[in-house]
């Protein structure tokens, strides 16, 4: 079996460091894999969060040689192992112990965002008639299992730590919100905290979440540009303005 | 003195996956202030991991479905041992329950009028499974989380329970730790709900989480309450057999619902050489009446890839057996053959399985639209579970309710696909609207200062033994490997006798576990702890599994081939003596009413 040298963050929130671990991984193995097996053999106390080990729950965040990454999809293979694989965890929340970190702030964040408020139902039944062609934009916001890569790569989080702050949702609440404004039957009005509380002006397009994103949502292009155009028809145009200033319109 | 933290409540709902969290929304929207424990991250509970669907007959595809046929099917497919009320409830709420959730922001796909999609799966006479590709569990999960946090709930997020409290012979709370920092918590409430899942971690080969340690079957039992069937754990045929570090993971039955074949290493569909007699009149012909009912040819039976798990499993065995297996002992499971039948051909695959496409793609380096996949069994789902009246879900200790995988009741000897997604939600509503109505007619319990520092000693045993050297993770790994080898699939008396043996032996083993550290997220002491419920629910179903002597549903032994009228009669009961020993015994099945035993036999 081939060797490897995995550099683990070992600490917590008052600081920690690098601690080399040499270990034998058999083929197929995934960067979780080893951290399992290291934590069974080597270090008994390692933290790991981590539940699927699938790639559907997103719990085992954590940043691969820096690329922020799920732990459970990243096959060593991938991986150049002459030197020291290092794994630590996710640089925009703050530590709790060894890999895991306290993603807390985003429960409160995704509560601030109003909830789903469908109109009336079309059917008896309580359903709506929608069709596959008028769903399948909000089917692909659906699809993230909130692993918070994204808040994570997000230099507005990493380095401003604007959604600490409350002043910044992130990319995984745009995509939340996108959700909501494109869901056929929701016709709820997020733009103006989008706008002035969740900071979406902050978001100059670099496209780093959706790099990150395991699910491959297309999370700039087709949640946070639209939401922005959106914002921008509103506030920004000036005839809206024009029409707003003198009473007519919203 | 041990230092914890107290909260109160009316309800306490332990576990928030679809069940938990759908009994937590119920009781909260009654008034009542409701607590919900999981033992991970809100909204990563193994309900995520579900991907074909949620069965309901809504009759949106072929509207000959009703309640009447869902029910037939269920009691057909758990070989007559199921409660019948549970199924009778279960077959006629689950459409309401799959409205609801759309009601709440759930996006299912969309038949060409623009309602909701049921798709074909083992069992199920007609398309039934409401879905959303092959993530339905995630659509699930995140609808009742999204919703639930607005109901007034406190939520309590990576806590594990590990001892409920009771006050005299009802239940009173529970004691556990948080990961964080391994504080302790003590949750007081009149009215407590397990509703913790799965047992697949007591075997090698699962698809299930770590989380799925049987706790809430554990906690019930030591806390008086009965279980029952436990002898019947499903192993879901289609799990991923390479790489050996993903072997497990479940590979969707969806495949085989959109028309995926399954062949022995001489390219040969083997599923057509053997159709049980319960199931004759409904299978297809030939290959070509398969394809036609996939593609909804109402004439045409299903193929015999959609026979039920337990029968595909042992079939899949039965191949690598005779050695035809796949190179990593499997069989192949093809889907990449329907390119040249439908419209759109590989981007079709994509679009209906788009987690399998990448979970193949990424773990196995395989394109599923271009190469067969190599499948085998995998611990899926427990069938027994927490005996619980069919339409509280109260157990036998007042004031203890257990529900979805957990309770038991719903699906007999062997459940159908898509079920349990639907159980879910049925019966989660049913549990916390009467865990509120309980709450509210007995008002506050006790709870003994004793009893909160007996469990606190309990937990820290493994810290404090002096020379013990047993390691967490061993234990956990031996127990696996001793229930894949003893208590697996295909079963015989002495194979059980030396597990049950084997068993006792790690108990004894486990009481010399030593964890080093400090309690804040330490793993082994974790694993430590979870070793409790795992040795009481693998005893459980080893006691069970030697008591049955015959081969039913899930439940398949060597040594008593075939079904036997009498066991047929009969549920098996496990509960704790006085002496504190694990006792089983056989208890007799409520005889279908004849309103409904004639819609079993109408339904043929």
């Amino acid at each position: 079996m081939p060797n490897a040298t995995f550099r683990i963050w070992r600490g917590d929130s008052e600081g920690g460091e690098f601690k080399d671990y040499r270990t034998e991984y058999s083929e197929g193995m995934v960067v979780l894999d080893v951290v399992h097996k290291i934590q069974a053999e080597q270090a008994n106390d390692l933290a790991v969060r981590w539940n699927c080990k699938a790639g559907k729950c997103g719990s085992c965040s954590a940043e691969v040689n820096g690329q922020p990454q799920l732990m459970c999809m990243t096959r060593m293979n991938t991986l150049p192992v002459e030197r020291p694989v290092t794994v630590e965890p996710m640089q925009a929340f703050p530590v709790e112990r060894d890999l895991v970190t306290d993603v807390s702030v985003n429960y409160e964040i995704k509560k601030r965002i109003k909830p789903f408020t469908p109109r009336p139902p079309d059917r008896e039944d309580g359903t709506w008639t929608m069709h596959q062609s008028d769903v399948e934009r909000s089917q692909e916001f659906r699809k993230c299992i909130e692993c918070f890569l994204c808040q994570d790569v997000c230099h507005v989080d990493r380095d401003h730590h604007y959604h600490l702050d409350g002043k910044f949702i992130g990319p995984r609440f745009f995509v939340h919100a996108a959700y909501l404004d494109m869901h056929p039957a929701d016709e709820a009005d997020r733009l103006e905290e989008l706008k002035d509380r969740d900071g979406i002006g902050y978001c100059n397009i670099t496209k780093c979440c959706t790099v990150v994103c395991p699910e491959h949502i297309t999370i700039t292009d087709n949640a946070i540009i639209p939401l922005k155009e959106r914002v921008a028809d509103r506030y920004y145009d000036p005839l809206t303005r024009v029409l707003r200033v003198i009473g007519v319109g919203r | 003195m041990a230092a914890y933290e107290t909260h109160e409540y009316d309800v306490l709902v332990i576990g928030a996956g679809g069940a938990g969290l759908r009994a937590a929304i119920e009781a909260s929207a009654t008034g009542v202030r409701v607590g919900l424990v999981c033992k991970s991250l809100l909204g990563k509970a193994h309900t995520v991991m579900a991907e074909g669907g949620m069965a309901a007959a809504l009759a949106n595809v072929d509207e000959r479905d009703g309640w009447q046929v869902h029910f037939a099917d269920t009691m057909r497919g758990g070989q007559y041992l199921n409660q019948w009320r549970m199924a009778e409830i279960h077959a006629k709420e689950a459409p309401a329950r799959v409205n609801e959730l759309e009601a709440w922001g759930a996006l299912f796909d969309r038949t060409q009028d623009g309602r909701i999609l049921q798709r074909n799966f083992g069992g199920h006479a007609y398309p039934r499974l409401a879905h959303v590709g092959d993530r339905t569990g995630l659509e699930m999960i995140r609808t009742l989380q999204d919703h639930g946090i607005h109901q007034g709930m406190t939520v309590h997020m990576e806590i594990t329970v590990t001892t409920l409290l009771k006050d005299g012979e009802r239940v009173a709370g529970a004691f556990g730790y948080d990961r964080e920092r391994g504080r302790f918590r003590v949750f007081k409430a009149p009215a407590v709900i397990v509703a913790t899942g799965g047992l697949g971690k007591a075997y090698k080969i699962t698809s299930n989480s770590w989380e799925c340690t049987g706790d809430g079957i554990s906690l019930a039992y030591h806390a008086g309450a009965q279980l029952k069937d436990m002898e019947f754990v499903q192993f879901h045929p289609t799990g991923m057999v390479w790489p050996p570090s993903v072997s497990g993971i479940l590979v969707t039955e969806g495949v085989r619902g959109e028309g995926g074949v399954l062949t022995n290493s001489e390219g040969r569909r083997f599923m057509f050489d053997n159709i049980p007699e319960l199931y004759k009149e409904l299978v297809a012909d030939d290959a070509e009446e398969g394809w036609r009912y996939v593609v909804g040819d109402r004439e045409a039976r299903r193929p015999p890839e959609l026979l039920t798990r337990d029968h595909v499993a042992r079939m899949i065995l039965a191949e690598v057996k005779a050695g035809r297996g796949s190179p990593h002992g499997g069989a192949f499971l093809d889907i990449s053959w329907i390119k040249d039948r439908v419209p759109g051909g590989a981007e079709h695959i994509k679009r209906k399985l788009p987690s399998m496409y990448h979970q193949f793609k990424q773990l196995a380096d395989l394109d599923i639209t271009e190469e067969p996949m190599e499948v085998g069994p995998t611990t899926h789902y427990a069938m027994g579970g927490v005996k619980v009246e069919s339409d509280s879900q109260m157990t036998n200790v007042p004031g203890l309710y257990a529900v979805g995988e957990c309770a038991t009741g719903l699906h007999g000897a062997n459940r159908l696909g898509g079920n349990s997604l639907s159980d879910l939600v049925v019966f989660g509503k049913r549990a916390g609207e009467h865990a509120a109505e309980h709450a509210r007619e007995v008002g506050p319990a006790v709870v003994r200062e004793d009893d909160v520092e007996a469990a606190a000693a309990e937990a820290l045993l493994p810290f404090d033994r002096e020379d013990a050297r047993e390691g967490p993770f061993q234990l956990q790994q031996a127990l696996q490997q001793l229930m894949q080898d003893n208590v697996g699939i295909i079963r015989d008396e002495a194979d059980l006798d030396r597990g049950l043996e084997a068993l006792a032996e790690l108990g004894r083993r486990a009481g010399a576990v030593k964890v080093h550290g400090n309690r804040e997220w330490n793993s082994g002491w974790h694993t430590a702890l979870d070793l409790v419920p795992l040795l009481t629910v693998s005893e459980a179903i080893a006691l069970a599994a030697k008591e049955r002597q015959e081969s039913r549903g899930a439940h398949t032994r060597d040594d008593y081939q075939g079904k036997d009228p009498e066991w047929g009669k009969v549920n098996l009961v496990v509960e704790k003596a006085a002496d504190g020993s694990m006792q089983v015994r056989r208890e007799p099945i409520e005889p279908v009413p004849e309103r409904l035993a004639k819609i079993i036999e109408e339904q043929g």
